[in-house]
């Protein structure tokens, strides 16, 4: 069952040795229960440092967004976990056995310890709720001894926060721009200050503009509130800007792991390089691209 | 010989209850491309650069203004003259073919339809001919859409519009929808038909570097207006307009990977120092 | 989940195509590939064979075989030289009414009848909805509107008591003229449903590039559209033909039906008259009741069917709800297991 280990370069482990780990979680195996089951995350071990943003590349079918749920518990059948163990090192010491939790133990866990940010915004926010009543809702869920002026101060607090006017909390998500949506998205994962934030394609279907104000606000946040965050994308020069440390995953493993500067330096899987040569340079030389070189990519697709 | 594209506008009626306002989705937009010429169009969404597709393509008609193809007018009849030199490649390939229709029926009735063929035999081999020419397998004529992968669908899509001996192409996107790994392939093979066939393309897409390598000149369209427009190298390391700059600045470069973090890390700690 | 279906077709793709998939490209979706092994005819997807299938056909293919063929071994349905009044035995199976009519005759007679006018009414009626349906929703603008002001007052008039109200005005009624009367009131409710549906495919990629390619409006609508509605048609149709044959068998029952004809609801109407129940002449009215219910009921198991291969959702929903089933079995045993070990670990 287990396979080749993620290839990296020696100097990862100085770096890895320099963290404190928020999240490890080991062998995880995920299947879908099929006619024939299919094996989308395969014997996939990872470790998530405190503070850090980690970048889980991968594109469409590789098994990066089934990991995430894993991470988080929640896969819903016929997706189950095989095998595998997750454990949060929390704030004050103490180590949670995601796996093991039930029910109520659960809840407090999702959201207060680990959020997340989804891919479509506006399938994410209750269309028929205010802005004012989602924010609330997770307060009163989680934060139960909050009183009603708690909770506005909190919810305005939460709003400038990510860039957005708090006059806006009474608006309901059809009235936002996609950019204003995704903003409120982060602002509920903010909500409870978890520690680590997983991000699941958050500004795929937003201009670049648009984006790149939205990457700069989760940076921007991380470097207040020392989350760590898994952001999951297609887009490796986003992620090579963004994140500290990048997991390249090929069909349910990951291939690669390594810091943003060596996966784009010293690449070592050879997936890891073609994905890099999708990427044309905006400012540099043509590189592998166009006019001539066409036999190059000619084999596959 | 030239697509002109001269002073056009299109308005859009937008009827809301009683009220009736306009939007201008382009506003009195002239280029030319010359055959052998590639011309990237870029922009954010509701920028107006599809409009201009759909007007080249008589999908749509302009307010204002008129388009030429080699002196023909869009709007003058002979609808399959003008068709005839100008096609379209859609940004989803999982729309643009009819599920209900074989790969080959799609290639075989633009052929027909100008009359490119005489017999049955005829049509087979030359759509056998323009699948090996997007590397795909003649073979795969017999097959339906549902069959094949984003990129041989796109492949497809290709060989389609290149069915009637078109002289300029309207790629649209051809591969924001695909998988990155096959992007500059697909890409790759659009230049490289291009040279053969010594087309004329208008290349429409948001992602300004592969619209600097792959074009020769960029035209910048912000709500509507061409707002800057000159060679690719130009546009891109020399930018005039505003808006150029905030694309640019938005864009991803690999290259410059950590410069960002860096940036937001010394923002913070100088506003914490305050 | 876009992450689980085409993670699927990973395992999947080079099984169907091999050499052609490469793991860089899993774009063919779980359905398509699925599907490429479904059978088909003229590329539209067959139902899939099951149970309700398998009964719906069965039934419908009897009863049509029995009005096809059932003249040839019953005697003539206007024969009135039998007996009157007896009750079923071996020389009359169904025994025979009250001019001595043997009703299994008038069982054929009136199956060839019944179907006739049902068949007839549901042409009518789906090229009726074709026309005003697809026409308006492809052409749009002016064409549109004048289309959808004609079937939107077809809609609001109801339709059995327009059709009454027609019958009644009627001096003789043939049974065309009343299956025309049928398909022409009957036809609005698809006629919306495919409306919509034509200006929902218009707005597709693959029509626009067949205008570009420059395929003429007709052939875009014949060749384009058309097709991919055909699993939606044949449902309509079905549909169709049960209401035409219950409205007729309602419209007989009133006496305004096909006049001089025999159908099952002329039977129906002859015994009601002539007072079969009261007589407990049960062979007379029981039959054809019972037909026009499990005609009704083999056409609609037919049309489940093809309901389910026209939306995916329906299709796939009962395999998926197995395998949810098992993985929440498994995943329940894995938790009790987890128990277990804690329990052994607290000891």
């Amino acid at each position: 069952m287990t396979g080749p280990a993620p290839l990296s370069t020696p100097d990862l482990a100085e770096y890895m040795a320099a963290r404190e780990p928020v999240l490890t979680a080991e062998h995880m195996t995920i299947d879908y229960q099929a006619e024939r089951p299919v094996r989308a995350v395969d014997d996939v071990s990872l470790v998530l440092n405190r503070g850090e943003i980690l970048g889980l590349a991968g594109e469409s079918g590789c098994g990066k967004t089934t990991l995430a749920y894993g991470i988080n518990r929640l896969l819903k059948p016929p997706a189950i976990l095989r095998s595998g163990a997750v454990t949060l090192h929390d704030r004050n010491g103490t180590d949670i056995d995601v796996v093991d939790l039930v029910d109520d133990e659960l809840r407090q866990f999702r959201w207060d310890k680990v959020s997340m940010v989804f891919q479509g915004a506006m399938n994410a926010l209750n269309p028929v709720l205010s802005v004012k009543a989602q924010l609330a809702d997770v307060f009163t869920t989680h934060r139960p001894s909050m009183s009603k002026q708690e909770r506005q101060a909190a919810s305005e607090e939460l709003l400038s926060l990510v860039g957005v006017d708090p006059a806006r909390l009474t608006a309901y998500p059809h009235e936002l721009s996609g950019g204003m949506r995704q903003r409120v998205m982060i602002a509920m994962a903010l909500a409870l200050k978890p520690q680590v934030m997983i991000m699941d394609e958050p500004t795929t279907a937003l201009d670049v503009v648009v984006q790149r104000g939205i990457l700069r606000e989760i940076m921007r946040l991380r470097e207040q509130f020392n989350f760590a965050v898994i952001f999951i994308t297609h887009d490796l020069p986003m992620l090579l800007e963004i994140s500290d440390r990048i997991a390249v995953m090929k069909a349910g493993r990951i291939v690669e792991i390594n810091t943003a500067e060596n996966i784009y330096e010293r690449p070592q899987h050879d997936y890891t390089k073609q994905l890099l040569s999708s990427f044309p340079s905006l400012l540099g030389d043509r590189g592998g691209f166009v006019r001539g070189k066409e036999e190059a990519h000619v084999a596959r697709g | 010989m030239s697509l002109e594209v001269d002073h056009v506008t299109k308005r859009f009626k937008i009827r809301k209850g009683f009220r009736s306002s306009e939007l201008v989705a382009v506003n009195d937009v002239s280029f030319s491309i010359q055959p052998g010429q590639t011309v990237a169009l870029v922009g954010e969404s509701g920028s107006g650069k599809s409009t201009i597709a759909k007007m080249i393509l008589r999908l749509e008609q302009p307010t204002l203004g008129s388009i030429k193809i080699d002196g023909i007018d869009s709007r003058e009849g002979g609808m399959r003259n003008y068709r005839r030199l100008v096609q379209m490649v859609f940004q989803d390939p999982f729309a643009s073919l009819n599920p209900y229709h074989s790969i080959g029926h799609h290639i075989e009735r633009p052929l027909r339809l100008h009359k490119k063929v005489s017999s049955k035999q005829e049509t087979r081999e030359r759509v056998a001919e323009l699948l090996q020419r997007v590397n795909l397998d003649p073979d795969m004529a017999d097959r339906r859409p549902h069959e094949l992968s984003g990129g041989q669908r796109q492949r497809v899509a290709i060989a389609r519009a290149l069915a009637p001996g078109a002289r300029y192409l309207i790629a649209d996107e051809p591969v924001s929808m695909l998988d990155v790994s096959i992007r500059l392939s697909v890409l790759n093979l659009l230049a490289r038909l291009q040279r053969e066939e010594n087309l004329g393309v208008l290349y429409i897409t948001h992602d300004l570097a592969t619209a600097r390598h792959f074009s020769d000149e960029i035209m910048v369209m912000y709500k509507g207006d061409v707002v800057e427009r000159g060679a690719s190298d130009d546009v891109i390391l020399n930018p005039q307009h505003e808006y150029t700059k905030t694309l640019l600045d938005a864009a991803p470069e690999p290259a410059n990977h950590g410069k960002l973090r860096q940036e937001v890390r010394d923002e913070h700690l100088a506003s914490q120092a305050k | 989940m876009s992450d689980k279906q085409a993670t699927i077709d990973l395992e999947l793709a080079p099984a169907t195509a091999p050499g052609q998939v490469t793991i860089t490209d899993q774009t063919v979706d779980e359905t398509a590939v699925r599907r490429s092994k479904r059978r088909q005819f003229l590329g539209i997807d067959l139902p899939r064979m099951d149970v309700k299938l398998g009964l719906g056909i069965f039934l419908t293919l009897s009863i049509v075989l029995f009005a096809v063929f059932g003249r040839y071994f019953t005697q003539d349905p206007r024969n009135y030289d039998n007996p009157t009044f007896s009750p079923p035995s071996a020389e009359h199976l169904l025994g025979t009414n009250n001019l001595g009519a043997d009703v299994l005759a008038q069982m054929a007679e009136g199956a060839r009848g019944s179907l006739m006018v049902g068949v007839t009414a549901g042409f009518i009626a789906v090229v009726l909805s074709l026309l005003f349906g697809i026409v308006a929703g492809y052409l749009g603008g002016f064409v549109d509107e004048i289309l959808s002001l004609i079937t939107n007052i077809m809609l609001v008039i109801p339709g059995l008591p327009l059709v009454i109200v027609i019958a009644s005005y009627m001096e003789t009624r043939s049974m065309w003229i009343i299956a025309l009367v049928l398909g022409f009131t009957s036809w609005a409710g698809s006629a919306v449903v495919l409306r919509l549906q034509a200006k929902s495919l218009r707005t597709r990629d693959y029509v626009a590039a067949a205008k570009v390619a420059g395929e003429r409006t007709h052939r875009i609508i014949l060749v384009e559209i058309l097709p991919n509605l055909l699993p939606l048609l044949a449902a309509m149709f079905l549909s169709a033909v049960v209401l035409a044959i219950l409205s007729e068998a309602g419209l007989s029952f009133l006496g305004l039906g096909p006049s001089g004809a025999i159908t099952w609801g002329t039977m129906l109407n002859q015994a009601s008259q002539h007072n079969a129940f009261h007589v407990g002449a049960w062979w007379w009215f029981l039959p054809p009741g019972a037909l026009i219910a499990l005609l009704g009921c083999g056409l609609s198991l037919i049309n489940f069917s093809i309901d389910e291969t026209i939306n995916p959702k329906l299709r796939s929903a009962p395999e998926a709800v197995r395998a949810v089933r098992k993985a929440e079995k498994i995943a329940r045993r894995n938790q009790r297991a987890k128990a277990a070990q804690r329990k052994v670990v607290k000891r």
